[in-house]
């Protein structure tokens, strides 16, 4: 397979876009669209001072490179969560995400739950009693918290998050299969800053998890790969699967699913009925039926044209 | 030499001479959901599995 570019080997194939670059040129390519991604999205500008939340996953990691690439003012937050699972999950990711940092020259603080709050998120997850035996809903609800707050105490214009599309489309698909209407209306890739609440982007929130990795292999960024051990048959992965089944069935059906809700959101018509009351129609001059313009409706249009073509 | 697929701690095996993609259909594993190396260089799905690869998967998906 040969890059569109330059017809060189291509490194990754983009069925979606019926595009294959090359290492060089999809390295280019993403830190173009994300710049693109901001700009439309009214994210920030190139003098705001952006917080990354960082993991140590490949998302964050490769959002952070790419802020800095772009010549953004983009500063590192990591959070200590107290996850251990057998395989030291905290300890490894805030190790890789330090690394970075540090290779790099860039600006990282970081926040231990339990240092700050007296309990990790296992433990307060136990003792709360949330999230039916599983730490994910504390987790983020304390990653949201902690993050808002750091923002704002610290003087930062916008927190951008490595949310991706697979993420998105995940989430979006768990609130559309529950009908969550005040979800659904909150979710895209800007959240406003509102009283108390910093300015959230996802300026990743187009890029396939697939694109993502690549982008994370082809740059050398060495990030978290073992999952979170309480992320083990979650929703969201359950979700994130079988999206994966369609998208192979139909290359950009992951993307057509995100991109054409958000413009139903933007347009304003999502959960707003349409001539519901059945008001503005009209009756088809030829057999009285109702039909939504004036003169035929679609079904004497459609048996003129027979005649007419078979004349 | 059949070559060997290698997703986290599963392997699988599959004959030479076969594209990435149908040795991956072969093993029922959705190719959207990994990222394939030959000896750290990111393969794309018509590549031609030689005698003897061991190619390693890298999933792509994360999430909790």
């Amino acid at each position: 397979m040969k890059c569109k570019k330059c017809g060189e080997k291509a490194l990754l194939n983009m069925r979606h876009h019926n595009m294959a670059l090359c290492k060089e040129h999809f390295i280019e390519w993403v830190p173009e669209q994300t710049a693109r991604f901001i700009k439309k999205y009214w994210m920030f500008g190139p003098d705001e001072k952006v917080l990354v939340a960082v993991s140590g996953g490949k998302d964050s990691l490769s959002l952070w490179d790419i802020l800095v690439r772009l010549g953004y003012q983009a500063d590192g937050l990591y959070l200590g969560l107290g996850i251990d699972g057998g395989i030291n999950y905290s300890h490894e990711s805030q190790r890789l995400t330090e690394k970075f940092a540090q290779e790099r020259n860039l600006r990282l603080h970081v926040v231990d739950i339990e240092k700050e709050y007296g309990y990790s998120i296992p433990v307060l997850a136990e003792i709360s009693h949330r999230g039916h035996g599983r730490p994910c809903a504390v987790c983020g609800l304390a990653k949201r918290h902690e993050m808002n707050r750091i923002a704002r105490d610290l003087g930062y214009d916008v927190l951008a998050t490595g949310h991706n599309l697979d993420d998105e489309a995940a989430v979006l698909f768990g609130n559309t299969l529950q009908w969550y209407p005040e979800y659904l209306l909150r979710q895209g890739p800007v959240l406003d800053a509102a009283d108390g609440l910093a300015r959230k982007v996802k300026p990743l929130c187009r890029f396939y998890e697939r694109e993502m990795t690549a982008y994370a292999l082809a740059r050398g960024i060495e990030y978290i790969y073992e999952e979170c051990p309480f992320a083990e048959g979650s929703q969201q992965i359950f979700y994130k699967e079988s999206l994966n089944q369609l998208e192979n069935a139909r290359p950009g059906t992951k993307l057509t699913f995100y991109l054409k809700f958000l413009e139903a959101k933007r347009s304003g018509e999502l959960f707003v009925a349409k001539d519901a009351d059945r008001k503005g129609l009209h009756a088809c001059t030829q057999c009285g039926q109702a039909t939504s313009a004036p003169g035929l409706c679609s079904f004497c249009r459609m048996l003129e044209k027979v005649k007419l073509d078979s004349q | 030499m059949p070559v060997k697929l290698v997703l986290r701690n599963k392997e699988f095996e599959v004959k030479s001479g076969m594209a990435l993609l149908d040795a991956l259909k072969k093993c029922n594993i959705i190719p959207e959901s990994v990222i394939a190396t030959r000896d750290g260089e990111i393969l794309t799905e018509d590549e031609i599995l030689r005698d003897g690869d061991v190619i390693k998967l890298i999933a792509v998906i994360s999430g909790g």
